[in-house]
């Protein structure tokens, strides 16, 4: 069964339509990468499969949206409890003005977790998983703000982690890093494959085509082409695909 | 001569600055002298630990502890009033309100901040106390409770105008990272807005204190005009602020030791109040958490 899928989508931000009849099934423990041009809509949608659009006032949307096959848009769906099988990773690093340490807990203590096995337990699985572990094993009680920008990202990786998600939604995650925290990050996608479903935007052609299983091509608010990842960048069946990923626009 | 003419407008412009110094030297410079003619008279131990304030009596004692103790005990009840509400209201606006709801009630809580002290310290000995009376049988008319908790209403704008205005300033990512781990708002507003915002906040409580100490026509009106070394909120008191006004507006001889009084307690009220500023100040530079 697909893990995530988006059948019939439309957006609006007011009476702007950002996103046009948007289908998509996405595979469990594969990494799916949206691309596209500024302002196509792939941010937005990437956002409707954890509710991040809710708090937009002037936000609608009509079609379903399915995780393991249930509508999360459906009224009996509890957001927060949404949210932690959806974990989010975002553009610029947000780690908590807190200790690395409380950082990674804070899923945990929200949920009223208190055990303190359970959560130091918890902070060293997520940062090894997050390939953070060695970097701050000596430093938990530091801030967190205190970690160069890269490490941060990481450690936001391990803070979403923390909680035990089964899908991990990132938008643009390295975008704001340095080329070797960026291949640091990108290696980390690789490894979290295996447990989880995967979905990244990025602006970065070769970032796609290096982590992700498979692409999909938005453009003004629709979705042109989703393939393997292979066939999106060496034989794309849309003309305009073709000319994004080539680099003749975007 | 155009050149003539900017260095006219220059001179002009720094002198303008010029005056609010020499201002500020002046009343230093007077409460100071007067102060120090006082400290001649009177021991600056006798004046730290007396415990009775008689300066206008025959038996004469010039501690200043039951005036401090008024001046606390007011400005504490006012804070106990007025962070809860304030820092709730400013949770409110920041985290939950719609934009409509904000732009009525911030002008709204913009007249509470214009309305006369004067005004309130009627409200207080006209409505508040009255009302404390039914509750608490046995208060007297004049007292520290009613006086501090309308000092603490007025003080409610200030505190959730910097509150807000600290919560606003931390960055959207942060309230995006906890509601994308599934907190809910209750959870978000208080376990990472208010703590990231926590300087901030922290500052509108000094300054709000600040305000409370130097407050004035309130405590004249309302707490009574007793100086009095107790914690009890129910009976009349005197702070520092009506002592003075007690003095300037009655028939005391000027140069007077009684008249130089006033001058030692604003001196002890310039010295709370410029601790409190620089304690603020320093806070908001240490604490300020950087956000890019």
């Amino acid at each position: 069964m697909d893990k995530l899928e988006a059948k019939n989508v439309n957006v609006f931000y007011g009476l702007n339509k950002v996103i046009n009849d948007v289908s998509i099934s996405i595979k469990p423990n594969s990494v799916t990468a949206f691309i596209g041009p500024s302002g196509c809509g792939k941010s937005t949608f990437l956002r409707l499969f954890n509710r991040m659009n809710d708090y937009i006032d002037i936000f609608k949307m009509e079609g379903k949206v399915e995780i393991d096959g249930k509508n999360i848009y459906d009224k009996a769906i509890r957001v927060e409890e949404l949210r932690k099988k959806v974990g989010m990773v975002f553009q610029k690093p947000n780690p908590f003005p807190k200790t690395i340490y409380e950082n990674i807990v804070y899923g945990l203590r929200i949920q009223g977790i208190k055990d303190k096995n359970i959560l130091d337990e918890t902070v060293e699985k997520s940062l090894k998983q997050a390939a953070l572990w060695e970097e701050v094993k000596d430093k938990l009680k530091n801030s967190a703000l205190a970690l160069s920008g890269g490490q941060q990202q990481r450690l936001c990786i391990a803070r979403t982690l923390a909680v035990e998600p089964t899908v991990i939604l990132m938008d643009e995650p390295a975008s704001a890093l340095d080329p070797i925290s960026s291949a640091k990050v990108e290696e980390l996608i690789y490894e979290l494959k295996n447990n989880y479903t995967i979905v990244i935007v990025t602006h970065n052609m070769q970032q796609a085509a290096r982590v992700s299983d498979t692409t999909a091509f938005f453009y003004m608010g629709e979705l042109i082409e989703h393939d393997s990842t292979k066939i999106i960048f060496t034989n794309p069946k849309n003309e305009r695909t073709q000319n994004y990923v080539t680099g003749r626009f975007g | 001569m155009p050149r003539l003419k900017e260095k006219i407008i220059v001179t002009g412009l720094a002198s303008a600055a010029i005056v609010t110094i020499l201002t500020t030297i002046g009343i230093i410079w007077v409460l100071l002298s007067q102060t120090i003619e006082f400290f001649s008279d009177v021991s600056l131990f006798d004046f730290l630990t007396d415990t009775q304030w008689t300066p206008l009596f025959a038996d004469k004692h010039f501690g200043i502890l039951p005036l401090v103790a008024g001046t606390f005990l007011t400005t504490f009840i006012a804070i106990l009033v007025a962070l809860p509400i304030g820092l709730t209201i400013a949770v409110y606006l920041n985290e939950y309100a719609p934009k409509s709801f904000r732009k009525i009630v911030k002008p709204l809580l913009e007249i509470l901040a214009a309305v006369p002290t004067v005004v309130y310290g009627f409200f207080a000995l006209a409505v508040i106390t009255p009302f404390l009376q039914m509750l608490i049988p046995g208060m007297a008319g004049f007292n520290a409770l009613s006086a501090g908790i309308v000092m603490g209403i007025m003080i409610i704008p200030l505190i959730t105008s910097l509150s807000e205005d600290a919560l606003f300033a931390v960055p959207m990512s942060l309230r995006e990272a906890s509601y994308g781990m599934g907190s809910t708002r209750l959870q978000t507003a208080f376990k990472v807005m208010v703590p990231a915002a926590s300087s901030g906040i922290i500052v509108s409580v000094i300054l709000g204190i600040s305000r409370a100490i130097g407050e004035t026509m309130i405590v004249a009106i309302a707490a009574g005009q007793q100086p009095r070394l107790t914690l009890n909120p129910l009976v009349p008191i005197e702070t520092i602020t009506t002592y003075i006004v007690q003095v300037s507006t009655g028939d005391v001889a000027h140069g007077s030791l009684e008249y130089r009084t006033i001058f030692a307690a604003g001196m002890a009220l310039f010295v709370f109040t410029f601790i409190l500023n620089n304690i603020s100040y320093w806070v908001k530079k240490k604490f300020q958490e950087k956000y890019e």
